[in-house]
């Protein structure tokens, strides 16, 4: 199966660069499209018009168009106008507002689903507009938030394999130098091997912290009796799909 | 607490005049009209849809009028007239009024993300400015009068609706209100645990001189606390007066018809 | 040839390339894959309900392991097996299989919406299991995953562009070259970009529409 076990060898420290590079692009990526999410899911609720209307149309827009177009436009459309940046930061930016945009849909819609009863009770009790969103509101729309922020997670992790084309060296522009050296099984084989073992272990940290959110709230068990795979599919298709869109 | 007030004790607590709500095209409540004296008990009652909770959730600031004004303590809540023209006040103010006002719900509403003992606080110490140590004070005395010592560090998912029920009456109380509104408050409770709370508010009407307007259908409960019962229908007052009087011998026939309903007599 | 400005000549004389881009493979793939999609996601839905215990956990293994790993690294593998494939028919299986896998989740849950009373009143009309899987339960569950199918057609029609891994010339590619070409990627991208969101947005308010009446409706 493998031909030259020297050309192997040489191909490893590659290997893990790309997936480095596809980690380190993960993660900031996320990052920032969480502060954008929440930024802009909390400004598309704002009960000014301008405010509103602003923060629909950055977030139709970033959905509307596709990823592949939105990395272009920060490689290489940006620079033409004066603002040039290095690949990475390109890539981060966009995978960043991409997701973010997904994701102040999930962020809006967990707010709202917070039950009436508590925006009430905070007003019978004079809590301050800030405060109750503070202390009573997110801390509820964050455990309801989780699921889907994990599938927009993975799908975060899945849109990384696309930088190759903005020049990064990631795992994906990896796997060809690992199918040159050995064949294309292996080489693909192990690659999407790779890629399944980070899913899975970001799926296992975002439910580790839904746990954790709920046990907050009282509902359900403590981190140490959960510790089990469970699908980073929600229980809802309908709202899955939304999400993707 | 909220700033002592030189009110002159004629001075209702709370006044609605020409207050009018409608949700889309349904007129709940039109030109209505009443008083609610200091240190009053009034139980509002009547068929669901005549607007009792509506006036709740008004004077509360949780519902907005279409049209009148409400007074608390001689001063408008949200709306006032300015030159003949009805204008809402700054948010500020309906703040400060909101203050003075406290509410228990049906569905309790305790907050899941905290303990009963921050319950408790949690508006005291960040409205009221109260120090956290005179909060948590304050609220194990609450505890103690509510009958639930020991469950400070408790998540209301571990307490039954009676309990939680009561540390929603505690957390409203810490507030020091000068109005309570309670909505059907043992509405969502299982039949044996109303007395429980219903004892607790009759503690608190004796103890105390806090105006109370009442939603609720505990009509025994409604002639031990009030002092005075309202019967609404369509949106208006129908007929007033002592609970004795109302409860048996109502003047209007509608009033009589309900309360046969209700108690099955 | 840099600067804020904006020369419209770049958007007509690429637009047609963009244009074939678009008709020949991007709607071409986002169409005939996404029945591809539909119809072996409910295959994969119904094994995984209906089959034998192990070949239901092989079919929910295989699913999972597809819908989390990237289209591009599954475009590349397919690519470099199957060369005797040209790599059009290459991009509409992967995009179909591995939108299936979405699909699949997406009848689950519709499946699953339909109340479980309605089962049992089949059952107490001694309705046989096919009927009641066509007069019944199906009519039901459709109600549910229409919207998110849709919303995944849309997604997939986004995602066309991934064939770039695998040297398809689709519409963002056709920009690349023309903006390489002049040495002007600014107007072309927008193009492209612009394209994406006139054929998008309003697809997907339409969809936003039909999933509020569609609730209304139940």
């Amino acid at each position: 199966m493998i031909a030259d076990l020297s050309a192997l060898w040489a191909a490893v420290p590659q290997v893990l660069e790309g997936l480095g590079i596809t980690v380190l692009l993960t993660v900031c990526g996320a990052i920032l499209a969480f502060a954008i999410a929440v930024a802009l899911g909390l400004l598309a609720r704002s009960r000014a018009v301008l405010v509103r209307g602003l923060a629909r149309v950055v977030i139709e827009f970033f959905r509307g168009t596709s990823l592949v177009v939105q990395l272009f436009l920060f490689f290489f459309v940006l620079p033409q106008i004066g603002l040039s940046m290095p690949p990475i930061v390109a890539g981060v930016i966009a995978l960043g507002l991409n997701y973010g945009a997904y994701g102040a849909e999930v962020v809006r819609g967990s707010i709202a689903a917070v039950p009436t009863g508590q925006w009430e009770a905070s007003t019978a009790l004079s809590l301050s507009p800030v405060h109750r969103m503070r202390r009573i509101i997110i801390p509820q729309a964050w455990a309801l938030m989780i699921p889907s922020l994990n599938n927009l997670l993975i799908q975060l992790l899945k849109g990384t394999a696309i930088v190759g084309f903005i020049t990064l060296f990631d795992l994906t522009v990896a796997l060809d130098k690992l199918r040159i050296a050995t064949d294309v099984f292996f080489a693909y084989g192990v690659g999407l091997l790779l890629y399944f073992v980070l899913a899975y272990i970001l799926t296992l940290g975002m439910n580790a912290l839904e746990v954790r959110a709920k046990h907050r709230l009282g509902q359900g068990e403590s981190l140490r009796e959960a510790l089990s795979f469970r699908s980073p599919v929600p229980e809802d298709g309908v709202a899955q799909g939304r999400a993707a869109t | 607490m909220p700033s002592p007030r030189e009110t002159d004790p004629a001075t209702p607590a709370i006044r609605f005049a020409g207050v009018e709500k409608r949700f889309g095209d349904n007129v709940v409540l039109q030109g209505l009209d009443f008083e609610v004296a200091r240190g009053d008990r009034v139980t509002l009652i009547g068929p669901s849809g005549s607007g009792k909770t509506t006036i709740l959730r008004l004077v509360m600031t949780l519902e907005e009028a279409n049209d009148g004004y409400i007074f608390i303590d001689g001063e408008p809540l949200t709306h006032t007239e300015v030159d003949g023209e009805r204008v809402q006040l700054k948010e500020h103010h309906r703040n400060e009024m909101r203050k003075r006002i406290g509410m228990v719900f049906q569905q309790f509403n305790l907050f899941p993300n905290m303990t009963v003992m921050e319950n408790l606080i949690e508006a005291p110490v960040h409205v009221l400015g109260m120090s956290k140590a005179d909060a948590i004070e304050r609220g194990r005395e609450l505890l103690d009068r509510v009958g639930l010592v020991g469950k400070e560090d408790a998540h209301p998912s571990s307490l039954s609706g009676g309990q939680q029920q009561r540390v929603a009456i505690a957390r409203a109380l810490a507030m020091d209100p000068e109005i309570l509104l309670l909505d059907e408050v043992t509405s969502a409770l299982d039949p044996e645990i109303v007395e429980d709370v219903l004892a607790i508010l009759r503690d608190v009407a004796r103890t105390t001189d806090i105006t109370m307007l009442i939603v609720t259908h505990e009509m025994q409960f409604a002639r031990d606390v009030s002092n005075r019962v309202m019967m609404f229908d369509g949106g208006r007052v129908l007929e007033e007066g002592d609970p004795e009087t109302i409860f048996t011998s109502p003047r209007e026939e509608r009033t009589r018809a309900f309360l046969s309903a209700v108690l099955g007599t | 040839m840099s600067g804020l400005s904006w020369n419209w000549q770049h958007v007509w004389d690429s637009l047609p390339s963009l244009l074939e881009g678009f008709f020949t493979v991007t709607l071409v793939v986002t169409v005939v894959s996404s029945i591809i999609a539909a119809v072996l996601g409910l295959v994969f839905a119904i094994l995984r309900r209906s089959a034998p215990a192990p070949i239901a956990a092989a079919v929910t293994f295989v699913v999972n392991f597809i819908r989390m790993t990237p289209i591009v690294v599954q475009l590349l593998f397919v690519y470099f097996t199957l060369v005797a494939l040209d790599p059009l028919t290459i991009g509409i299986i992967v995009f179909g299989v591995h939108y299936a896998t979405y699909m699949a989740e997406v009848y689950r849950a519709g499946i699953d919406s339909v109340p479980r009373g309605q089962w049992e009143a089949t059952t107490a009309l001694s309705m046989s299991r096919g009927r009641a899987w066509r007069a019944v339960i199906i009519p039901q569950a459709v109600r549910a995953t229409l919207p998110a199918l849709g919303n995944y057609v849309i997604s997939m029609f986004k995602d066309t562009p991934f064939l770039i891994a695998i040297t398809i010339p689709e519409m963002v590619s056709n920009a690349l070259d023309y903006g390489g070409d002049h040495f002007r990627y600014t107007e072309v991208i927008v193009l492209a970009g612009v394209i994406f969101l006139l054929a998008s947005y309003p697809t997907s308010l339409l969809i936003r529409r039909l999933e509020q009446r569609i609730a209304f409706t139940t």
